[in-house]
C-alpha cells in the first residue's frame, strides 16, 4: 500500500525529520489561500501515487497569487497517467544548494534491509541506479539488530556527502530507518533530500509504501488506504479480493493460482492474442467467487472473450463446475463467448456437469486459449 | 531415496486445531504421510485424527521423535513458529502460510543461517515424494513415482506440469513447492544442489516466475556445477513492470529487473531449455531422457 506523499510527509515529520511548511487543499480557492499563507515561492504538487510526477507536468513552481490560482486551476482534475487529481499539496519551495537521495528498502535477494546513499539525487535517481551503480552506497542491515549508528555515518561519508551535513543526514538516515522498521515499510524514500543554502537537511519529496502483508499490525496506516481513484476495474476487484491486474489486450482471463494465471496471460500471447486481464480468485470456486470473477470480466468493455482456466487441486472438478453453473445462473445472458478448462481431482467429472449451451468446454490448456483467441478474433473483425 | 523427505520423515503439524491445519492433516494422513504430533499452543492433550497434540514444538519432539514440521499458522503468528521450529532443530519446516510480513520473514531468515534446518517457503504448496510422504497442501493424486525432480515457486502451475509429465509417463523423485514470496527459505539453487547429490533424479524442471533474481543464480550454479540436466519454465512473460502478479515475489520492478526476459536468456545461456509453454516443458524432458 502506497501513502500520498502528504501522508509520508506527516509520518516522517512526526519521527523528526525536517519537512517544507505545507497545506493540502482541495480546492482552487484552498490552493490560493495555503499559498499566501506559506508565502511565496510555493510550490503546487499533484497528489496522485505515480512516479515521475514532475516531468508528467504534475507539479509546478509559482512566483504570485494569479500563477498558483493557475498552477492550481490546471493541475486539480487533470489526469496524471491515468490518475484523477483530487488534491494538491501546497508547499514552501526550498532554496538548495544539493539534492541527495536516501532510501530504505527490502534487498530480497540477501534477505535484509538495505539503507541507500546518494548525492545525485533528483528526478534522474533510477538512471543513476541503472547506468552508475557505484554513485548510490548501499549498507545492509542486520534485521535482529537495526541500523547501528555507524553504518548511518559509514554510508553517508561513503558517499561522500560534505562533511557540514553529514551528521544531519546520518541521523535522517538512521530515523527513516527506524520508522521503516516500526510501520512496516516496504520502501521509504526521500529524493531529493534538500541541502540548503543554509545548510540545512529538507525532505522535499516523500515516499513510504507499506507492506500489504504487515496492515493488520499498522491499523492506523490501514485506514488511510482509500478506494483507488485510478482504474475502475482495479477498484472493483479490491472490494471482491481479487488479485488482479487490467491490462490492454481483448482475451479476459480467469484463473485459480498466481503462476498458473500469469502462463495462461502468456499462452494467450504465444497464441498470437492479448490478455485483457490477470485474475487470480485463489483457491476453491464457490459460486458466488466465480460469479464476482465473471462480472469483472464481463464489464470490463475491452474483453472480447473469458478463458477460465482452473487446475483442481484440493478444490475438486465437479464442486468448481457446479459453482460455475450456479454463477451463470445469476446472469441473465451471457455477453461474451466463455470458455472453460478444468483440469486435475474430478477434471472429467466436473466437465460432464458444465453447461455446454452457455459455456464451451475445452480438455487442454492449449485447445481452451486457442479457442479463447479464435472467439475474440471473430468478435473484432 | 529422494530429496528432504521421506516416508521415515516424522512430521509435526503446527497449527494443526486450526480449519487448514485439520483439513490437510486428513489429507496428508491419507496419502500416508507419517503425522506423529500437532503443535498448537495451550492445545495440549488434545487430539486432530487420532494425532496426538502438544503445547510446544520441542514437547513434540521430545515425545516422538518427531523431525519435520508442516505450518499452518496464520500470518501474524507464523514467524513465532517458524523461530520455534528453528529451536527444535528439526530437519524440514515447511511453512503453508501466506501473507507472513516480509520483516518477519527477514528475521526469520537471519536466523535460519546459523541453523542446519532445510525452510521451504513460506506461501508455497508444500514437498511430496510421491508413494512416501507429502508435507503441505498438494493434491497427490496427480503425482506418480518417478526420477524427475520438480522445483516451482508456484502452485497450480506446479500441478499443470506435473499434470503433464505424469501423463506422459514421467513420474518425480520429489517435487518442492519453494514458494512465491520475496523471502524463502530454500531457493532455487539449494533445491538444485539436493537433487545434484540424490542417485534418485535424473533430471530437474525448474519453473520459474518473474520478479527477484533467483533464477539467474540458478542458471549460473547450473552452468557452473550441474551434472543433471534441467529444464525450464518462466511464467509472467506478459507481465507490465510495478505490477504484483499475485504473489508477493512476482513483480518486474520499475527498474527492470526480475523481467521473464532475463532469465529465460540465462537459463538458455547455462544450456536449459526453457519451454513456451507447459507442454513444450514435457517435450524437453522427453529430449532430456532421449
Amino acid at each position: 500500500m502506497k501513502l500520498h506523499e502528504y501522508q509520508a510527509k506527516e509520518l516522517f515529520a512526526d519521527a523528526g525529520i525536517p519537512t517544507p511548511v505545507s497545506q493540502l487543499a482541495r480546492t482552487v480557492e484552498e490552493a490560493v489561500t495555503a499559498a499566501d499563507d506559506i508565502g511565496y515561492p510555493v510550490a503546487v504538487k499533484a497528489q496522485v501515487q505515480v512516479g515521475g510526477r514532475g516531468k508528467a507536468g504534475g507539479i509546478e513552481i509559482v512566483e504570485s497569487r494569479d500563477e498558483a490560482k493557475e498552477a492550481a486551476d490546471r493541475i486539480l482534475g487533470m489526469d496524471l497517467k491515468g490518475y484523477h487529481v483530487e488534491r494538491v499539496l501546497v508547499e514552501d519551495a526550498v532554496d538548495f544548494a544539493n539534492e541527495l537521495y536516501v532510501s530504505v528498502t527490502m534487498d530480497r535477494g540477501v534477505g535484509r534491509p538495505v539503507v541507500m546513499v546518494s548525492t545525485r539525487g533528483g528526478v534522474d535517481i533510477e538512471a543513476v541506479a541503472a547506468e552508475e551503480p557505484g554513485a548510490i552506497v548501499r549498507e545492509h542491515v542486520d534485521p535482529a539488530f537495526g541500523l547501528f549508528g555507524f553504518q548511518a555515518r559509514k554510508a553517508v561519508h561513503s558517499a561522500g556527502i560534505d562533511r557540514v551535513v553529514a551528521e544531519d543526514v546520518a541521523s535522517v538516515l538512521s530515523t527513516l530507518y527506524g520508522l521503516w522498521s516500526e510501520r512496516d515499510g516496504a520502501d521509504a524514500e526521500i529524493n531529493p533530500l534538500m541541502i540548503t543554502d543554509d545548510n540545512e537537511v529538507v525532505a522535499v519529496d516523500a515516499v513510504f509504501n507499506v507492506d500489504d502483508d504487515a496492515l493488520f499490525r499498522q491499523p492506523d496506516l490501514a485506514e488511510l488506504e482509500e478506494e483507488d481513484a485510478g482504474d475502475e476495474l482495479e477498484a472493483k476487484a479490491n472490494r471482491y479480493e481479487f488479485d488482479y491486474v487490467r491490462l490492454d489486450g481483448n482475451v479476459g482471463i480467469i484463473g485459480n493460482g498466481a503462476g498458473l494465471v500469469m502462463t495462461t496471460l502468456d499462452m494467450v500471447d504465444y497464441y498470437g492474442g492479448a490478455p485483457a486481464n490477470f485474475l487470480d480468485i485463489g483457491g476453491g470456486a464457490e459460486a458466488e467467487r466465480v460469479a464476482n470473477a465473471l462480472d469483472m470480466v464481463f464489464s470490463d468493455e475491452n474483453a472480447e472473450t473469458v478463458v477460465f482456466n482452473i487446475f483442481g487441486g484440493i478444490t475438486r472438478g465437479d464442486e468448481v463446475a457446479t459453482g460455475i453453473n450456479e454463477a451463470l445462473d445469476r446472469f441473465e445472458e451471457i455477453p461474451k463467448p466463455v470458455v472453460v478448462r478444468l483440469a486435475g481431482t474430478k477434471a472429467t467429472e466436473g466437465m460432464e456437469i458444465l453447461d455446454t449451451d452457455r459455456v464451451q468446454v475445452e480438455g487442454t490448456l492449449e485447445e481452451a486459449v486457442r479457442a479463447a483467441v479464435a472467439a475474440a478474433e471473430v468478435v473484432e473483425s | 531415496m529422494s530429496v528432504l523427505v521421506d516416508g521415515d520423515t516424522r512430521v509435526v503439524v503446527q497449527g494443526i486445531t486450526g480449519g487448514e491445519g485439520r483439513f490437510h492433516t486428513a489429507e496428508m494422513l491419507e496419502y500416508g504421510t507419517n503425522i506423529v504430533a500437532g503443535a498448537v499452543p495451550g492445545r495440549g492433550g488434545q487430539e486432530v485424527a487420532g494425532v496426538p497434540v502438544y503445547d510446544t514444538v520441542s514437547g513434540a519432539v521430545r515425545e516422538t521423535d518427531a523431525n519435520a514440521s508442516v505450518v499452518f499458522v496464520p500470518p501474524a503468528f507464523a514467524a513465532d513458529a517458524l523461530f520455534e521450529a528453528l529451536d527444535a532443530d528439526l530437519d524440514v519446516v515447511v511453512a503453508i502460510t501466506e501473507g507472513v510480513p516480509v520483516q518477519d520473514m527477514s528475521r526469520v531468515y537471519r536466523l535460519l543461517g546459523e541453523t542446519d534446518t532445510h525452510l521451504v517457503g513460506p506461501n508455497c504448496p508444500g514437498v511430496i515424494t510421491p508413494g512416501e510422504t507429502q508435507l503441505g497442501i498438494l493434491p497427490g493424486n496427480i503425482f506418480e513415482p518417478g526420477r524427475v525432480g520438480l522445483i516451482s515457486r508456484s502452485g497450480t502451475l506446479t500441478y499443470q506440469i506435473v499434470h503433464n509429465l505424469t501423463t506422459r509417463g514421467f513420474g518425480q523423485s520429489t517435487a518442492v513447492g519453494i514458494g512465491g514470496d520475496p523471502i524463502i527459505g530454500t531457493d532455487f539453487v539449494e533445491a538444485l544442489r539436493l537433487f545434484e547429490d540424490d542417485p534418485a533424479t535424473d533430471a530437474v524442471v525448474l519453473c520459474g516466475e518473474i520478479g527477484g533474481e533467483d533464477e539467474e543464480a540458478a542458471a549460473a550454479y547450473i552452468d557452473e556445477e550441474m551434472e543433471t540436466p534441467v529444464s525450464g519454465f518462466i511464467a509472467g512473460r506478459t507481465a507490465p513492470p510495478g505490477k504484483r502478479m499475485g504473489h508477493a515475489g512476482a513483480i518486474v520492478s520499475g527498474s527492470g529487473t526480475g523481467t521473464a526476459q532475463s532469465k529465460i536468456e540465462a537459463l538458455e545461456t547455462a544450456g536449459v531449455p526453457v519451454g513456451d509453454t507447459p507442454e513444450e516443458v514435457v517435450e524437453h524432458v522427453a529430449d532430456l531422457f532421449g
